[in-house]
């Protein structure tokens, strides 16, 4: 890290003496320390980004210079393509992009005649969400967007003639403005092609909107309990309606709570998208770094569990003897270790009020690039949402049963 | 009188593609205070790929409709995300604003420019006031029709269009999100710029440079 702030600094230094002169290059160079070593303590604000002109050369770029984060990557601007190919390359038993779309991720083995379609999809850099979920038994088709940004259409309807199999086809997605307006054209043009499509938006995080406004909440990890049930369902023939019931279903049962630790970034920037002080934490924070309800001191994993899972055990007021699915969920680089940390908290809180658990994931299922945090999904269960969640599936990066 | 033919929107197109391209690591940085920090990339790689598309066209054998056809498509394509339905129902609505023209005088110009502005709010359903690119793009829409129907030149009328543009993004530091990903902020959203208004503010900037 110090090495990098110096020889970036330094760069900038030799570059800026070049253009403007020595004296315009030692006045930058003073505001840059400064402005560094500000940034090294504490940032003062979350929210504000202080810009510092140069009173001699105007410069007024100093006071965003930062030190760009570390990728392996080849080029910012084509990392969702090269993904793609390794995926395929990786996953040829499961996947298959749609014939002149590559941003139309095809199960192998899922849509059949007669089989409602499920098409799920959205921006990249949540890996193993979306395409990971694409396979027999739960997603027939995922389209992919740009880092963080939804698909547009085009994509979205080749998934939906690939998913098709002549009784409906359900998009499923996080909700969110730019998902709704892609997925929305999309279905549109599915319909002059004959193909009659429902959409069922997933909102299961409890911190993003209270809880009398459901339907502004955006969707985050939950989606993989979600998407699994209503891909069971698909899978199991059931009508259209059916499907779609369960789909809802599914969502009104599912509750996230997330927390961030420290920002991730774009490939195409690579500078951190927001900023947190180096001993503080964001008590739900959205999956592509949305400001979340409260930021405070990093605390113990047990405080931080007990915070996440008051709210969603207020929410969904089990009773005793209720059970309940858990995806413990990783933001991209916290490592298992701190998982199943919170985990144990998770079983504890669970046993506590006599709810019991019937099933649980731990990993990283709904990820935010290099996001360090994580996340923890309960869903309520009942007898017809643990069959969904029992059936057998498998693609790419998930299997069941 | 002015008379702006398909090389003349298409030089336009270029000139925001320039604009935007400078501009986007500022807003980067204020959708990165509200947002996820990507509008920059999404309305950079929007327009190149508007660029580059037109720049595939003859332009000799192209109508004013069809290279704004071109450019919904391809910046659609481009981007997804919000901007990308936004934009292209933009350059849709104006395409059929003067659709059958083969060069626009001024007053084409101004209602192939509110049909962008009411095609953006069509498609996002947001209202003024919401903190949103409308707050920018509605305004100045009404600004260019106003002076254009007092008898002003096109390039007043796009000054005033710009004015109220600039007015508009610098107003939605003081409201509270209500649409897309921002308005999750609540209050917290107050005190800083809507980087989509932000980013509008910066495209009328270069179609006034352009064709005033």
């Amino acid at each position: 890290m110090t090495r990098q702030v110096i020889s970036s600094s330094h760069r900038f230094f030799f570059e800026h003496f070049k253009l403007k002169g020595k004296e315009a290059a030692h006045a930058c160079m003073q505001i840059l320390a400064a402005r560094e070593h500000i940034g090294g303590v504490k940032c003062p604000s979350r929210v504000e980004i202080p810009v510092t002109r140069c009173t001699i050369c105007e410069n007024t770029e100093i006071g965003r210079m930062q030190v760009q984060t570390k990728k392996i990557i080849n080029d910012g601007n084509r990392t969702v393509d090269e993904m793609l190919e390794g995926i395929l390359a990786a996953h040829p038993r499961h996947l298959k992009s749609a014939e002149g779309s590559p941003r139309s991720i095809i199960a192998r083995d899922g849509p059949r005649q007669g089989k409602v379609g499920l098409v799920i999809g959205g921006g990249s850099g949540h890996e193993p969400t979306f395409l990971g979920f694409v396979g027999k038994g739960l997603a027939d088709a995922a389209a992919i967007g740009n880092v963080f940004a939804s698909p547009p259409p085009d994509p979205i309807l080749e998934c939906a003639k690939a998913a098709s199999g002549s009784a409906g086809v359900l998009f499923m997605y996080g909700n969110y403005a730019g998902d709704l307006m892609n997925f929305d054209m999309a279905a549109e043009m599915a319909a002059m092609d004959d193909i009659d499509v429902r959409t069922v938006l997933t909102t299961d995080d409890v911190a993003s909107a209270p809880r009398n406004q459901r339907q502004k909440r955006r969707g985050v990890a939950g989606n993989f309990f979600i998407f699994k049930a209503a891909g069971a369902a698909c899978d199991r023939m059931l009508s259209f309606d059916e499907c779609e019931r369960i789909a809802r279903k599914a969502n009104d049962h599912t509750f996230t709570m997330g927390v961030a630790l420290s920002p991730c970034s774009l490939p195409q920037t690579r500078r951190p998208n927001f900023e947190i002080g180096p001993d503080e934490m964001e008590i739900g924070m959205g999956i592509h770094g949305e400001p979340g309800i409260a930021r405070g001191k990093l605390k113990t994993a047990d405080e931080i569990t007990d915070e996440m899972l008051d709210k969603i055990l207020d929410e969904m007021a089990p009773a005793r003897g209720d059970r309940v699915a858990v995806l413990v969920n990783s933001l991209g680089s916290t490592p298992l270790m701190e998982l199943y940390i919170m985990n144990r908290r998770v079983k504890r809180r669970l046993d506590d009020i006599g709810v019991s658990v019937h099933a649980t994931w731990v990993g990283n299922y709904c990820t935010s690039l290099e996001m360090a945090g994580a996340s923890v999904t309960l869903m309520h269960l009942d007898g017809e949402l643990q069959t969904m969640l029992d059936h057998p599936c498998d693609c790419a990066m998930f299997r069941a049963g | 009188m002015t008379s702006i033919d398909t090389a003349g929107l298409k030089t336009m197109f270029d000139a925001i593609a320039v604009a935007i391209e400078a501009d986007k690591d500022r807003l980067c940085q204020l959708d990165g205070v509200i947002g996820d920090a990507d509008h920059g990339i999404a309305m950079a790689l929007g327009f190149g790929a508007v660029r580059d598309a037109l720049a595939s066209l003859d332009l000799a054998a192209t109508e004013p409709t069809a290279l704004l056809n071109t450019a919904a498509k391809s910046f659609l394509n481009a981007v997804g995300a919000s901007s990308g339905p936004l934009y292209a129902t933009a350059f849709m609505r104006g395409a059929a604003a003067v659709k059958g023209k083969a060069t626009l005088a001024g007053a084409d110009f101004i209602a192939l420019f509110q049909a962008m502005a009411q095609g953006i709010q069509d498609r996002g359903k947001a209202e003024i006031g919401e903190k949103t690119m409308v707050d920018a793009w509605l305004p100045a829409a009404q600004a260019a029709a106003v002076a254009d129907a007092a008898g002003k030149t096109l390039s007043e009328s796009l000054t005033a269009a710009l004015e109220a543009a600039e007015r508009g993004a610098e107003a939605t530091k003081d409201m509270i999100a209500a649409k897309g990903r921002s308005s999750r902020l609540g209050e917290r959203s107050l005190g800083h710029t809507d980087p989509g208004a932000a980013s509008a503010v910066t495209v009328i900037g270069a179609i006034r440079k352009s064709l005033g």
